[in-house]
């Protein structure tokens, strides 16, 4: 992929950020924190590459640290934010 | 090498993957609906973890399963046993672990650069590759300290009150700079020197960004730590050229951009001044002058306790001290009781309340509260008039009418809670002697129909259930 569509993709992107994220309730902000936290940890994609790679093994270290500390983030902020959505519930009539 | 251009159904699957998470925040636009978008989320992540394992050589198998299900392990252990009262401070923790990663993941590709496919014929790293992966190196190390410190405040294993030091724009400003010349410079010049620099000036003004920001700001902050982890994420997606990253980097930069404005304007404060610092430092140096001592009524637990039986409606106002003082649970008790003796009770929260956004949110569906009984500001601001009584528990900043009135005053044109429309207050506070974070001194204490319920309240709200069950 060239640069330019790799940017196309990242301003669209943006823009679906924009309008998904207004459209969240007030209530649910901070489970949006930690669900956004969590699919940032997407990152371990490139800790993966390197920690999978040979050539380099001072490489090959950060990127297993990478892929732990990505880990915490991706199991525990996806487990907390389940916990918090399932404790929201509505009124019992 | 160039770029070879991967299989298209790795491309689609990086694709279905970013979908997937647009979809996971989607999702939160209802409870209703949150938990199938989190699954949604789940489902993004493992396709793009599997895809980049099956796609790639893995010469390391075991060492890559040893490290998730021990990183994994943890994160588990962390959501389940966290109470959520520390949410906030487990939300900066995260923060720092995104920025680490990124951290991490530029530097590996710094040092093999072959593996990433970012070197060009000559053998030397891609230009455009050095300008992403110094941005992704220099947001990431940010986004790490910044958290770090974010993380003692709200833990409160650090001072939250701002530490302001001399000269701080100054030196903010000179090592922003020399950040920048030097993501520039290392285009021309690979030398791992200039790397290294430019990670450690990250790291430092990370620090130095955070240090001078007051407890009470830290929900912005935490806002803004996350969109950055986000774009620390994309800034990575456009080394890798993947489409998950990028997409996933763009949505989190975004959603953390848009609370922080949310945060500010909840406020009344300009983003820049939130980040300049010392917010409470020059307000609580101001406020030192002798004042007047005005009258205030004290009320006690059988006073409230009769009050909102009588009463047709009580509206409550949660804020930071409730979380505190862990008394969310006791307080949906009290309500409880009220609803029993038919009293209708509605909960209101200030954008603001709390240290993170929604914190109070999270706390009352803990103790389960429904969430339709929960209002924000604007939607419940013009039924205090109506109310018979307005009961404020830890929250003082969100009710002060100064910020409607007072031009001098630092918390003005903050939207607040018309609590000083209701026909009684009561206002559970620990003393007369803390004047919120601001530093302000607020009316509503003074007021005729205002009774200070002083004490902790846990043992207020225990104190006022028993008296309502005689």
């Amino acid at each position: 992929m060239d640069f330019i569509s790799i940017l196309s993709i990242f301003v669209m992107a943006c823009f679906v950020g924009y309008y998904v994220v207004w459209s969240v309730t007030p209530a649910l902000h901070t489970p949006l924190m930690a669900v956004t936290n969590a699919i940032s940890s997407v990152i371990i994609v490139g800790a993966l590459i390197a920690s999978a790679a040979a050539g380099s093994p001072s490489a090959k270290w950060l990127g297993l640290i990478a892929v732990a500390l990505a880990s915490v983030n991706i199991f525990g902020g996806f487990a907390v934010t389940a916990r918090m959505l399932a404790m929201y519930k509505k009124k019992e009539r | 090498m160039e770029h070879a251009a991967p299989p298209a159904w790795v491309m689609l699957a990086y694709l279905i993957s970013g979908v997937f998470f647009i979809l996971a925040l989607r999702g939160l636009s209802s409870p209703a609906t949150s938990q199938r978008g989190n699954r949604f989320g789940m489902a993004g992540m493992l396709i793009a973890v599997v895809t980049t394992l099956v796609t790639h050589e893995v010469a390391s198998l075991p060492e890559i399963l040893g490290a998730i299900a021990i990183g994994g392990g943890i994160g588990w252990v962390i959501a389940r046993r966290i109470a959520m009262t520390d949410m906030p401070q487990l939300v900066a923790a995260f923060h720092s672990l995104v920025g680490m990663a990124a951290v991490l993941v530029a530097a590996a590709a710094f040092l093999n650069p072959v593996a990433f496919g970012i070197t060009g014929a000559d053998g030397l790293i891609n230009p455009v590759s050095r300008v992403e992966m110094g941005l992704g190196i220099a947001i990431g190390a940010i986004t790490f300290s910044g958290s770090v410190i974010a993380f003692l405040k709200l833990a409160g294993k650090m001072s939250g009150a701002p530490i302001l030091l001399p000269l701080r724009h100054l030196i903010n400003l000179t090592t922003l700079a020399a950040i920048v010349g030097l993501v520039g410079y290392f285009t021309i010049d690979q030398s791992p020197w200039i790397f290294w620099t430019i990670t450690g000036l990250s790291f430092l003004i990370g620090f130095l960004l955070i240090i001078p920001i007051g407890g009470a700001d830290m929900p912005v902050v935490v806002s803004m730590l996350n969109s950055y982890s986000g774009w620390a994420a994309a800034a990575m997606g456009f080394t890798l050229h993947n489409t998950a990253m990028i997409i996933t980097g763009a949505l989190v930069g975004s959603s953390g951009a848009i609370l922080s404005y949310i945060m500010c304007k909840a406020m009344n404060r300009s983003f820049i001044s939130v980040i300049a610092g010392g917010f409470g430092a020059e307000a609580a140096a101001s406020g030192g002058e002798a004042k007047e001592q005005r009258p205030w009524k004290r009320g006690s637990a059988e006073d409230a306790a009769y009050m909102m039986q009588q009463a047709e409606s009580v509206i409550i106002v949660p804020g930071y001290g409730m979380a505190v003082a862990q008394a969310q649970h006791v307080l949906r008790e009290m309500a409880d009781v009220l609803k029993k003796q038919g009293v209708k009770v509605k909960y209101a929260i200030h954008p603001v309340a709390g240290r993170m956004p929604g914190h109070m949110n999270v706390l009352l569906a803990e103790a389960s509260v429904p969430y339709d009984e929960v209002f924000e500001l604007e939607d419940i601001n013009s039924e205090f008039a109506q109310a018979d009584v307005a009961f404020i528990i830890g929250a003082n900043d969100v009710v002060n009418p100064a910020a409607k009135t007072d031009k001098t005053s630092p918390i003005y044109g903050m939207p607040v809670f018309d609590v000083d429309k209701a026909k009684t207050v009561f206002f559970v506070k620990r003393s007369m002697g803390g004047v919120g974070y601001a530093g302000v001194d607020n009316d509503v204490f003074y007021m005729d129909q205002t009774m200070m319920l002083l004490a902790d309240a846990k043992k207020m709200c225990e104190d006022i259930v028993k008296a309502l069950q005689h």
